[in-house]
């Protein structure tokens, strides 16, 4: 009756160049064996430009220009001037934001009111909240004169491009260090635009370098003696693998890796926004969140009218172009992404777990996986175990307090948890058990920049965010 | 499912006869959280209405406006004029739809019914010692008849605040009751004055309240406390009615009341309907805007969609 007509945010703010170099030393160049790979719009499979593939020479100069800069320049400058820097990019980022959050949303997948109210505001906090540490490192609480480590590498995922760059550069820069940093193949195009604003803000030749490419360029770069720091978010597979490279080393090392959280809802919950936040909770960024609440724990007696409640809710969730402002669930990032989710979909039917979605017709070209939830989960099904990544709810039910710390516990992540109840006491108290490094209370993703974030066990180790992100960077 | 929801509509109208099975009702409620409910409210506020379906908006809205004058200075002329407004809003373009209905004092009633008799606009009445309520039970119900018998088919009841922030909802229950009788035909609108009862548990317990006692429509404020109706309260008062279908099976309408002035807001409030409760409530039978001055700005952009160009202010009627 009432139908939403089409509301694309206009991609013409947006300039795309055909081509994109490497950003090393304050300008783009070419790779040095001339390799490059493609980046697509994974909601048309359209190409968008055409990415430079670092190699292990490219990622030597990268690292080779951030250690001349580090030793001239960034290292020897008064934090007030490192400051001045920071504050000036995130102002640029602010005045952009239409044109990053735009980007963001082609080459990511995510719809544009995510990208736009959540990703960019979150990426220019974070450059002005470091910006506010820079010359009152001494008050950190790292001793009278905390100096830095000197040369960063830093590999991000696909999910945040831009707000997982911020969180990685805007500390290390404030803390005095230089980075080199790789981006996720499948978005590159918002780190690449952010080298343009580093040049616009006038940053030092060096003192941020762009390496693109895939796994390889990674393990190039956190390998490459020549770094002191590595900072890695991504699989907890991939984050083994480099915790093993970087063994017995100097460098120091942050992982933030996957997740499979619970998210716990209590029979005196608030049930209408407990709702809101199990749909933000899975279904924000199409469930590509580390910290997302994939496991939803709902107390036994009131598990039929939560679900109710759940499916009227999930009806109402609005998939398609990620351009268009009233999208609420775009497209899964890629291919690869998208066969992930199936299988691990897949096998949660053959396991015997009742699977259901509401009626979404997706588009044809692009890749699309509709809002999804399995009830009559059981701790030893594989759907809740391993972390999908995708738009895939799995439920359980739970008698009692302890059974909920219990089940939430049995896991070998600890990224984050959620508790729904509308008694504090019983939250102090869950959250004093609950083995994840955050604990939301009534509330899912929520993000800020003066608050830590991280995991216990396989989640990873190292705080981002903060003063607490501060120590990621500093000599101590 | 079908058994369980007609014992729970047998155990639902007992529940009136007992101050204790009200208090333990209303307080097993689910709780509202603050910050979830606001952050929905404003989450729902950046739907992007564009085109068709903004054209389609602000015409239902139209259809949902209480057009409103409660002013002591409320004279037959001025009361006319706006009668005569509700049913032409736009008399520059026939295809502008009439409004819902006026709303007045009741002495003012029979000037409107005048002009309004034959039309489908309804005529509603505010009633029972309105805004405060503060009056024996006896005036409110003979305030009540007196605007029926002059020609309102609707009346907006105020609740007795002062009896549900002391904890005696028989009382508020009993009072509700007592004017849905007095009321005969006339649709019962009960006023909340949310603005008043302050927190959202509250504003979710009185809703419940109000039509647990009759009511056939909840209303947010009267329009005459510092806070009127907001995107939150009209949202909890929107679950409300959806839970309260779900176990009963009578269906409840909405209206929010005072400080909806333009039509962004309007529309906002039309999506929030829309997601919440969906198309069945998207109609005036079942939901309203209280306001005054909404109405000229909905014209205005009414104006600027079929023509492209937005007129001044002097082009549209000022009663």
């Amino acid at each position: 009756m009432f139908e939403y007509a089409p509301a694309p945010e206009s991609r013409s703010v947006v300039d795309i160049k055909p081509a994109y170099g490497l950003f090393v030393d304050g300008t783009f160049v070419d790779p040095v064996d001339g390799g490059s790979f493609k980046s697509i719009n994974p909601a048309s499979e359209e190409v968008l430009a055409e990415i430079a593939e670092g190699g292990a020479q490219d990622v030597d100069r990268a690292v080779r220009a951030a250690r001349t800069a580090y030793e001239k320049v960034w290292g020897p400058m008064p934090g007030r001037d490192r400051a001045k820097y920071l504050f000036r990019i995130a102002r640029i980022i602010q005045e952009r934001s239409r044109e990053l959050a735009v980007l963001e949303s082609l080459d990511n997948g995510k719809p544009i009111k995510e990208s736009r109210d959540v990703d960019i505001p979150l990426v220019a906090a974070h450059f002005f909240y470091y910006a506010g540490w820079a010359d009152k490192l001494p008050y950190a609480g790292f001793g009278p004169d905390p100096k830095p480590l000197g040369v960063a590498a830093q590999v991000i995922p696909w999910n945040f491009p831009l707000l997982m760059l911020a969180w990685k550069i805007a500390p290390a820069l404030a803390a005095g260090n230089t980075v080199v940093l790789k981006p996720a193949e499948t978005t590159p195009l918002t780190a690449l635009l952010f080298a343009e604003i580093c040049q616009q803000a006038d940053l030092p030749a060096g003192v941020v370098n762009i390496v693109t490419g895939a796994g390889e360029t990674g393990r190039a770069l956190v390998e490459h003696p020549g770094v002191d720091k590595v900072a890695f978010t991504g699989s907890t597979e991939v984050g083994r693998a480099i915790a093993r490279a970087v063994a017995g080393t100097r460098k120091k090392l942050t992982l933030e890796l996957g997740g499979k959280a619970a998210n716990i809802v209590f029979d005196d919950a608030p049930i209408d926004q407990a709702v809101e936040g199990i749909v933000n909770g899975i279904f924000f960024n199409q469930g590509h969140v580390c910290c997302a609440g994939s496991r939803l724990l709902i107390q036994e007696s009131v598990a039929d009218r939560v679900l109710e409640s759940l499916k009227r809710r999930m009806a109402q969730l609005r998939v398609g172009d990620p351009l268009d402002k009233n999208t609420d669930i775009g497209a899964i990032n890629s291919a690869a992404q998208l066969a992930r989710i199936r299988e691990l979909s897949d096998a949660g039917s053959a396991e015997g777990a009742e699977r259901w979605s509401p009626p979404c017709e997706l588009p044809e070209r692009g890749f699309w996986f509709a809002p999804t939830i399995f009830t009559g989960v059981t701790q030893a099904h594989r759907i809740a175990r391993e972390e999908i990544f995708g738009p895939v709810l799995s439920v359980l039910t739970f008698r009692t307090p302890a059974e909920a710390v219990e089940k939430a516990n049995n896991t070998p992540y600890g990224l984050s948890a959620g508790i729904w109840t509308d008694k504090g006491s019983r939250i102090l108290w869950m959250a004093d058990r609950l083995r994840a490094g955050v604990v939301w209370a009534n509330t899912f993703n929520k993000f800020d920049p003066t608050s830590p974030f991280g995991g216990y066990k396989e989640s990873g180790y190292g705080r981002e965010g903060g003063r607490h992100g501060l120590e990621a960077y500093l000599n101590v | 499912m079908t058994a369980t929801a007609t014992s729970a509509r047998s155990d639902l109208s007992e529940l009136g006869r007992s101050e204790t099975a009200l208090r333990t009702f209303l307080h097993g409620l689910p709780g509202v959280d603050q910050v979830g409910a606001e952050q929905r409210a404003a989450q729902l506020g950046t739907r992007s209405i564009k085109t068709t379906a903004k054209a389609e908006a602000i015409d239902l809205a139209i259809r949902m406006v209480d057009l409103t004058t409660l002013e002591g200075a409320d004279t037959p002329g001025k009361v006319r004029a706006l009668a005569t407004k509700a049913l032409r809003p736009d008399p520059a373009d026939p295809s502008c739809p009439h409004v819902g209905a006026v709303c007045v004092y009741p002495a003012m009633v029979p000037y409107v019914a005048e002009v309004l008799r034959g039309s489908a606009v309804h005529l509603a009445s505010v009633a029972t010692a309105f805004p405060s309520g503060q009056a024996p039970l006896e005036v409110k119900l003979a305030d009540t008849r007196a605007a029926v018998e002059a020609g309102a088919d609707e009346i907006d009841m105020v609740i007795n605040r002062g009896a549900f922030l002391a904890g005696r909802y028989s009382e508020v229950y009993d009072e509700i009751v007592a004017t849905k009788e007095a009321c005969g035909d006339a649709h019962l609108k009960v006023i909340l004055e949310t603005g008043e009862l302050a927190t959202y548990d509250n504003v979710r317990r009185a809703s419940w309240l109000a039509m647990l006692a009759g009511g056939d429509f909840i209303k947010t404020s009267t329009g005459k406390v510092p806070v009127a109706a907001t995107p939150p309260v009209t949202l909890v008062m929107l679950e409300a009615v959806r839970d309260f279908r779900a176990a009963t099976g009578r269906q409840v309408g909405v209206k929010p009341a005072g400080g909806i002035r333009t039509t962004k807001d309007a529309i906002k409030y039309l999506v929030m309907v829309n997601e919440t409760v969906g198309p069945d409530w998207l109609d005036p039978d079942w939901f309203r805007f209280g306001a005054s001055s909404l109405l000229n700005d909905l014209l205005m952009q009414r104006t600027k969609l079929t023509t492209g160009v937005y007129s001044g202010p002097d082009y549209f009627t000022l009663d």
